[in-house]
Order: structure tokens, then sequence, then C-alpha cells
């Protein structure tokens, strides 16, 4: 028997005992929040004239965004090159950056010192920033992820208006305006998806421009010229292991079979995006001569191999290897394996090797940071959870399945 | 219908091709000049001059509006023992090093905001809050700052400080080269009150001669080297001395200019928006083929 796939919202039980420990990560970060709010960033963090940046930059912010990787990844593969074999995994992709830079956002107005001036870059421009670069790509980025994300809202609302009460009235104008967004948003996505993955890699690069300014201030194993180009090779390369990760954790989570024929098939383009990342890390490395680090033992040369251990060539030969991709805890452990590579890369690059030259004593995070930082990630879980229990945007067996719906492809049955 | 999607598209792409370059060109003016007049002054500092009375420090509070303790209390040479950085409280400091040729005469060097020729906070800050001004002052201005620190993740002399206790509106404090006393025709406080002229104000190009002859002159007296007059393109404050001040000092920097890398790459990949217009239009055409390709073999 053949049956099809289709998006949908999870129908399961929402609060469940991990959802309960998640609330609490949330709300012990947000008391901290609160904290940096009403009595200043030195008040919650451990930065100082030395250090200014830790790990909301760090974490939050550059890991974030890379993580962020598989919404254009996905995008590029499955709309601009159209293999609509992948359409399955593209909304929880999508929903995936959505959220991943809607919290680097949040990240950034709490990181810097006046949150409430978070405009200023709109309109004062300083076009030698690689900053006020970064800061305004991932603003437009952010509005093309809400866009490409409202056709998902328009599918679940047509047909299911139901305003009560004094707002009855309005029921027949949303719905036009619906199906008005809707017929406007089909002609004209392939603008938005485009630009998306345009503004994507700008910005992916520039986050790498960002550390070059600080010149010999950065270890050597890390400060390259073509960092802006390790960083987007680095988050293309994130891209869909992100996306294998957490498919197979939603499939978990919500008791679905996990899609093994798209995530292997994922999993097969790994390894050649993985290898030329590794080729540019280890070509820079010997180029600039800057193995020589790597004989002493020191926090900066044992953070450089585990990264590239670890998070790079252990990865790449299991991608490689076929019985990795089609075991799922196989594919689960290769992918998060990438995962804290790219987030071990960019917590070096932005705090391990920053060494200012009057220093005393290394910055370590504070209680504090760390609350805020997993305290934001358990928040955007938990938004992820109540989105996909309410809207299409994971894929689940149609039970009542028609011929040449717009995302259907083949799938395996329940 | 599949043509007029077609002609939609070009039209689109164009539409969006011309409001991206109308763009580039206003964000190239945008950038911020770099007056390097002539005439820009700086400070010669002769670190052998100095005795390390730190009526600087008193002074500086004082023209500033940082409260401070009385004069008096500031002979007081025990705070030598730690090395302190410029902070909010304090924009500029004097730290006390030893002197390798004799041991009873250490060597004391004030330290604040070097004002680069070619700044990096000014070339690093994301909405421009950063001047190098025409008499070689670099400012900052409150009424753009977010807040960010990318300014001291920049700096190569690790200067810029930020009021981290600050709920709202903190701001970045650094030595602003006295620019109010200067253009009213004064003297920056610290200048003004050296009681043994350790610091000399005048014009940089003036202030390089001087150090040289100073240097040329006493041979053994000093290490011949002007810390600053080349240093990431040069600083407003140079400073001369009977060691070399790059090592332990001040950083040891290269002669390029601290934002020469960044700025090429940024304008490398920003250049008149080509890249990313051409990025835009190689997608908007693999997009194209793969869908046709893809419709002919539905059909």
């Amino acid at each position: 028997m053949v049956s099809y796939m289709k998006p949908a919202p999870i129908t399961k039980k929402f609060f469940t005992p991990g959802v309960f420990v998640l609330l609490l990560i949330a709300l012990n970060g947000l008391g901290f929040l609160l904290a940096r709010l009403l009595f200043g960033i030195g008040a919650v963090t451990h930065l100082n004239n030395q250090y200014p940046w830790g790990i909301w930059i760090g974490v939050d912010v550059a890991a974030g965004v890379a993580l962020a990787a598989g919404g254009f990844t996905t995008a590029a593969l499955g709309h601009v090159m159209h293999r609509t074999h992948y359409h399955d995994i593209v909304r929880p992709a999508l929903l995936t950056a959505l959220l991943g830079y809607t919290f680097v956002a949040l990240s950034v107005s709490i990181d810097i010192g006046r949150w409430y001036y978070i405009w200023h870059p709109l309109i004062m421009w300083n076009g030698t920033s690689a900053l006020f670069e970064v800061g305004i790509c991932v603003m437009i980025y952010l509005t093309v992820l809400y866009i490409e994300f409202l056709p998902i809202v328009t599918e679940r609302f047509i047909n299911h208006v139901y305003l009560k009460g004094i707002f009855s009235f309005l029921n027949k104008p949303l719905e036009k305006l619906l199906i008005l967004l809707d017929k406007g948003l089909s002609k004209t996505m392939f603008v938005f998806i485009i630009a998306g993955v345009v503004l994507s890699t700008l910005h992916q690069s520039s986050l790498g421009t960002l550390m070059i300014i600080a010149g010999p201030k950065m270890h050597p194993l890390w400060q390259t010229p073509i960092l802006p180009l390790l960083f987007l090779l680095s988050a293309i390369s994130v891209g869909f292991p992100m996306v294998i990760f957490e498919s197979l954790i939603a499939a978990r989570s919500f008791g679905l079979k996990p899609e093994m024929e798209i995530l292997s098939s994922l999993g097969s383009i790994v390894p050649p995006i993985l290898g030329v990342y590794l080729a540019f890390k280890i070509g820079d490395m010997f180029i600039r001569e800057t193995f020589v680090y790597l004989y002493t033992f020191s926090t900066a040369s044992v953070m450089f191999t585990i990264e590239v251990l670890f998070g790079v060539i252990i990865p790449l030969r299991m991608f490689l290897s076929k019985a990795v991709l089609r075991s799922p805890l196989w594919l689960f452990v290769a992918s998060s394996l990438v995962i804290f590579g790219v987030l071990l890369n960019r917590i070096n690059n932005f705090v391990t090797a920053y060494t200012p030259p009057y220093s005393f004593g290394s910055y370590f995070p504070s209680f504090g940071e760390i609350s805020v930082t997993v305290g934001f990630i358990s928040m955007l879980v938990l938004l992820y959870r109540v989105i996909v229990f309410n809207f299409p945007v994971i894929s689940v067996f149609d039970r009542h399945y028609t011929p040449k719906t717009k995302y259907a492809i083949r799938g395996s049955e329940q | 219908m599949e043509k007029q999607n077609r002609r939609e598209f070009f039209k689109l792409s164009a539409l969006i091709g011309s409001a991206i370059t109308g763009l580039s060109t206003k964000s190239v003016k945008a950038a911020p000049k770099n007056i390097l007049s002539e005439d820009r002054m700086g400070v010669l500092v002769d670190t052998t001059v100095c005795v390390g009375c730190r009526n600087c420090e008193w002074a500086c509070k004082t023209a500033h509006g940082i409260e401070t303790q009385p004069l008096d209390k500031y002979n007081d040479r025990s705070v030598f023992e730690n090395m302190r950085r410029p902070d909010v409280n304090a924009l500029t400091v004097v730290n006390e090093y030893p002197n390798p040729n004799n041991a009873l005469l250490p060597m004391d060097v004030k330290v604040q905001c070097m004002h680069c020729d070619h700044p990096a906070c000014v070339s690093a800050c994301i909405v421009g809050a950063f001047t190098k001004n025409e008499n070689g002052a670099v400012t900052w201005d409150t009424k753009k700052c977010i807040g960010c620190r990318y300014c001291m993740v920049a700096c190569p002399f690790q200067v810029p400080s930020f009021e981290y206790d600050k709920a709202l509106n903190p701001e970045i404090k650094k030595c602003d080269f006295c620019i109010e006393r200067t253009k009213a025709g004064k003297l920056p406080a610290c200048v003004d009150i050296c009681p043994v002229e350790a610091l000399t104000y005048g014009s940089r190009n003036d202030l390089v001669k001087i150090a040289r002859e100073r240097i040329r002159r006493n041979p053994d007296k000093y290490f011949n080297h002007i810390y600053g007059e080349n240093e990431v393109g040069g600083t407003s404050w140079l400073y001369i001395g009977n060691q070399d001040l790059s090592k332990g000092v001040f950083p040891k920097l290269g002669d390029k200019p601290a934002p020469g890398v960044s700025e090429a790459i940024q304008h490398g990949i920003f250049s008149y928006f080509i890249p990313p217009v051409s990025l835009y239009a190689l997608l908007g055409g693999i997009m194209w083929i793969t869908k046709n390709r893809k419709n002919s073999e539905e059909e």
C-alpha cells in the first residue's frame, strides 16, 4: 500500500516532563535577563574592558546564525535547484532558521548596552564596518524568513477564520486578505527565496570578517584573512547536519517514523561540503604555517585540535560510510559532531582566540551568562513545539490523500 | 500562463537588481571620509622626563567632570605596584616600569587613547559613532552609540572602556584629546598641568621632528624608536623612552593601519554590489532552468 506525507499540525500531548524541564530552564534564563535589564551588563556577566565580548556573542549570535544555516541551504536545494524530493524537510528547516534568527536578534539586543537603540544601524550607516553589514543583512533576512513562513500561516487559516462575538464581522475581510496574500506570495515567493540565499551567504561570511579587525589580539590559529570564506563554508556544511539532527529529534519526540530516505540522501551531500571546508582550513594552516602553535600544549592548541578532529574529520569519515547513512542513530551522532564542531569553532573564534594585550586573568562565562544562553535555547525549542502543534510544518502521513497535492512526495508508511 | 510567469520573473528580477544597485551608490557615499589634515595635532610623551607625579590623572578627571581625590593625594606611589589601564573613571593612567639602565630611575608611562591616524574604532563602529577629527582627535558620539562594544574588540591598544554597571545609557569612555578645550584655544588638560613638560602638544609632523632630534642628540639616553610614528599607520600620540616601548609597555604592532585587511575584504565582497547581484542573478538562472526541466519532465 502506498501512502503519502503532507505537512500538518502535530496532534499529541503538549506537556511532557521534558517540556516542564525546558520551562524551568527558560524561566531561570528570564530571571537573569531581567537582572541584566535592571542592573546592567556588568551585574550579570563576567565581561570587562579587556574582554568586551563573551558567549552571548560567541554562542547566541555567531553560533546561532551558523546553526540556522539549515534554512538557506535547504531552500537552495529544494526551491532553487528544485529537488522536490526534499520538500518535506524545507518547512521544518525554515521554522528552525526563523526561530534561530529571531533569538539571534534578541541576543544581540540584550548584549548591546543600549538595547533600545537596536534600530540605529538602519539609519546610521557605516559602510566600512563588518558588523554593520552583518546587522543589516540579518535584519533583512529575518524579514525575508517571516515572509517565507507566511504561506504556512495562510494555509493554516484559509477557510478556518472563525472569530467570535464583536470581531465576527472581520471574518470575511480577513479571509479575503489571506487569499489575496496567498496568491500574491505564491507568485513572488521566488524573489524572497533567492534573496534569502544571497543574504545568507553575505552575512554568514561577514560574520567571519568581524574578528579580522582585532588583528594580533586574535590567536594566529584562527586569525586569517580567509576567515569569511571559512565561516561561509562551515555554515553551509552545518546546514544539512542540523536539519538531520532536528528531524531525528522531532521524529522521536512526536512519535513519527524518521524519514530516513530523505535524511540519508541529505547526509550523502555532507562529505563534499565538509571536505572543502576541511581542505581550506588545513590548507590555510599550512600556508600561514600556524601548525607550529599545535606543538605546544595550550588552551588554544587543544581547542583547535578538538574542533578539527571531532568537529570535522571524524564526522566527515562517518558521513562517507553507507552504514552510517542508513542508521538513524549513527546519522544522529555524525550530525551532532558537525554541529558540535561549528559551535566550538564559533566559540573559539570569538572567545578562545581573543587575547587582549593587557590581560588581568582570562574570561570564563558567568552563571548568569550561561543561564541566559541556555534559557534562550529552551525558549526556542518550546516555541518550535508550540508552532508545530498549531501549524502545518512537519510532514505526517496524510489520511485524506488526494493526488496532485502541492508538496506530496512518496514516503514510508507509519 | 507559464510564459506570463517567466515575464514576471524577469521584470521582478530587474526591479530588484536596480533597487540594490541604487542602494550601493548611496552606501559608498555614506562611508566616512578619513580626514587626515597635514596640520593635525599630537602629543609627544618623553617618558625619560616624566616623574610619575600623576597630576595629569587629576587634571583629566577634573576636565571631564569625573569625581576625584584632591590633587595632593596623588603623590601616593603605591598605586604603581599594579599595572592599571584607562577606565570609565580614569581616561588616562600612569604606570611605572623598571629601567634596565638605572634601577633607581624607573620609567613612568602615561597611557590614554593614542588617537590613531587610521583608527580601528572609526572603521569598526556599526553606526559610525566615532570620528577622526581634523585636529587629530578621535571622538565618540553618544547620540549614535548602541553600546555593542565592537570598538573595544577592534582597538589595537585596548583603550575604549564601557560602563558595564549602567542599565540605561551606558557610555563608551576614552580620552577625547580635550577637544572642547583645544577648540577654545586651550591646551589639553594633561599637557597643561604637567610640571616637568614631559608632554609636548603640537603639530604631529613637528613632533616627529622634535622626537628625532632628541634621540639624535642623546643616543645613549634614548632607545632609537618613536612609538606611534608608524605603528598601525601612525598615531597622534608619540612616545620616546629609554627602552623599547613595544616590549611590555605597548603591544608590538605592525605599520599597516588596523582596519586595512577587514576593509579590503568588506569592499571586495561589496564592490558596487556586483558580487551579491551576480549571485542573485546566478541563483535566479539556476532556479528558472531547473524549474523548466522539472516541468518538462512532468509533461
